[in-house]
């Protein structure tokens, strides 16, 4: 495989772009110059320091270090979407389940079927991508059902009232909330290469690829992270829902 | 306090815990402190889902499942695998059988309110406890929706209300609540 290097010069002189960024933020007043600047250093110091990481993990060729990595994204992510999830009690057990459980599955029958090999190169991009795509999909589906569990309450009460278990009367619920956290993913893979590349492809084209392999293994990753959403939506929903209800079908004051 | 077969009204002004106490008695809540029994036995030993299939409740606004009436109506007994005749139901409740096929969410508040009643008849309850059941109605919706309760047999009504004539037109007694106690 063909390898491009990039310098620091060059790196910086992207930087023209952030200068036209901060420009027009000035120019027509929507005060964005601070988080501009912000998000250029963050992104600068958190890729520079994940890029040392991820060559040490290369060079260290330890299937531990890799687990470890993993586990640490599995934990960052929860607490992010734990945080925007606030409203859904008790969520930190089904979203740190959903993501871990997405992530092994996902990785395990992608190694299992053999499409990419048991190395770090594979296995640590397609993790993050794994974990940080369903991180996605869980807080906006978890945020979906605390909304509607609030919105819908006394919906909900009418038919735990007919004898519904808490699920019958959260089915509907579970269904919208489910969908809702995958329908940006199906959305964007339907539309992918005609309103936008996704990154991979780019970043294999502009390496030198062919583009037939860029687009193959684009494909499987696509294909890869609607899976490991539709998991990670099903566990986190399938197990959240019920931090809203008691042992005795009855819905929670909150 | 104790509520007997037959018909009773908890009385009492709004936030005075009506719809609360209405609520220990399906198990949809239970108390801070106190035990509620249904013949004599503490409803937290009874299956909740059994209990409240029992012991019916018609809410204060009519909450409909989507579809037609005839789905409304059979939710209830669908929920443990049994069809039944919906027919039967919709009558009792005061509602012609042309409405059986008709879309629950667009009927009237006052219509919705009766397939709430017919919903919860449908699983042929021995008590129905109903929540302020007309008011949010006019005066016809509640003349149809009292007709209708008035009409019943065969099933224990407890009517939470804040009018006493209501009281009068449709229970044998009444029992007046303040500030979540019994007053008398």
């Amino acid at each position: 495989m063909s390898t491009v290097s990039i310098t620091l010069g060059e790196v910086a002189a992207s930087l023209a772009l952030i200068v036209v960024a901060i420009a027009v933020s000035f120019w027509r007043r929507a005060e964005l110059e601070q988080d501009i600047a912000v998000a250029v250093v963050r992104s600068f110091l958190q890729l520079t320091a994940v890029g040392y990481v991820i060559q040490a993990i290369f060079d260290a060729d330890s299937d531990w270090l890799v687990v470890a990595l993993l586990a640490g994204m599995v934990g960052f992510g929860t607490w992010t979407a734990r945080g925007r999830a606030k409203a859904v009690p008790g969520a930190t057990g089904p979203i740190l389940l959903a993501l871990a459980l997405a992530a092994t599955v996902t990785l395990g029958l992608v190694l299992i079927l053999g499409v990419f090999e048991p190395e770090p190169r594979y296995l640590v991009p397609v993790g993050g991508m794994v974990i940080g795509n369903s991180m996605t999909a869980v807080a906006v589906a978890l945020n979906r059902l605390a909304d509607e569990m609030h919105d819908g309450r006394r919906q909900i009460e009418a038919m735990l009232a007919l004898g519904a278990t808490s699920f019958q009367a959260a089915r509907g619920t579970l269904a919208r909330s489910l969908r809702s956290g995958m329908i940006p993913l199906v959305d964007s893979t339907k539309t992918t290469g005609i309103v936008f590349f996704p990154g991979t492809m780019v970043g294999m084209l502009i390496a030198g690829a062919e583009p037939v392999d860029a687009v193959r293994l684009q494909l499987v990753l696509l294909w890869v992270l609607l899976g490991a959403v539709a998991l990670a939506g099903l566990i986190a929903i399938s197990l959240g829902y019920r931090g809203f209800f008691t042992d005795a079908h009855q819905l929670r004051e909150l | 306090m104790s509520i007997p077969r037959g018909s009773t009204a908890l009385l009492g002004p709004s936030g005075s815990g009506k719809s609360t106490l209405l609520r220990l008695l399906n198990r949809l809540a239970d108390p801070d402190e106190g035990t509620v029994r249904f013949h004599g036995t503490d409803v937290r030993a009874l299956d909740p889902l059994e209990l409240r299939r029992r012991v019916g409740l018609v809410p204060q606004l009519p909450a409909p499942v989507p579809g037609t009436v005839r789905e409304n109506v059979l939710f209830g007994p669908r929920l443990e695998g049994n069809e039944v005749d919906p027919e039967r139901p919709v009558e009792l409740a005061g509602l012609d059988q042309s409405f059986l096929d008709r879309d629950a969410s667009r009927l009237s508040v006052g219509e919705q309110q009766r397939v709430m009643l017919a919903r919860a008849l449908a699983l042929e309850p021995e008590v129905l406890l109903l929540d302020e059941p007309t008011a949010s109605l006019d005066a016809a919706a509640t003349e149809a929706v009292e007709h209708a309760l008035r009409n019943l047999r065969d099933v224990s009504l407890v009517l939470v209300t804040h009018d006493s004539q209501q009281a009068e037109r449709l229970t044998d007694r009444t029992i007046r609540l303040r500030d979540g106690r019994v007053t008398e």
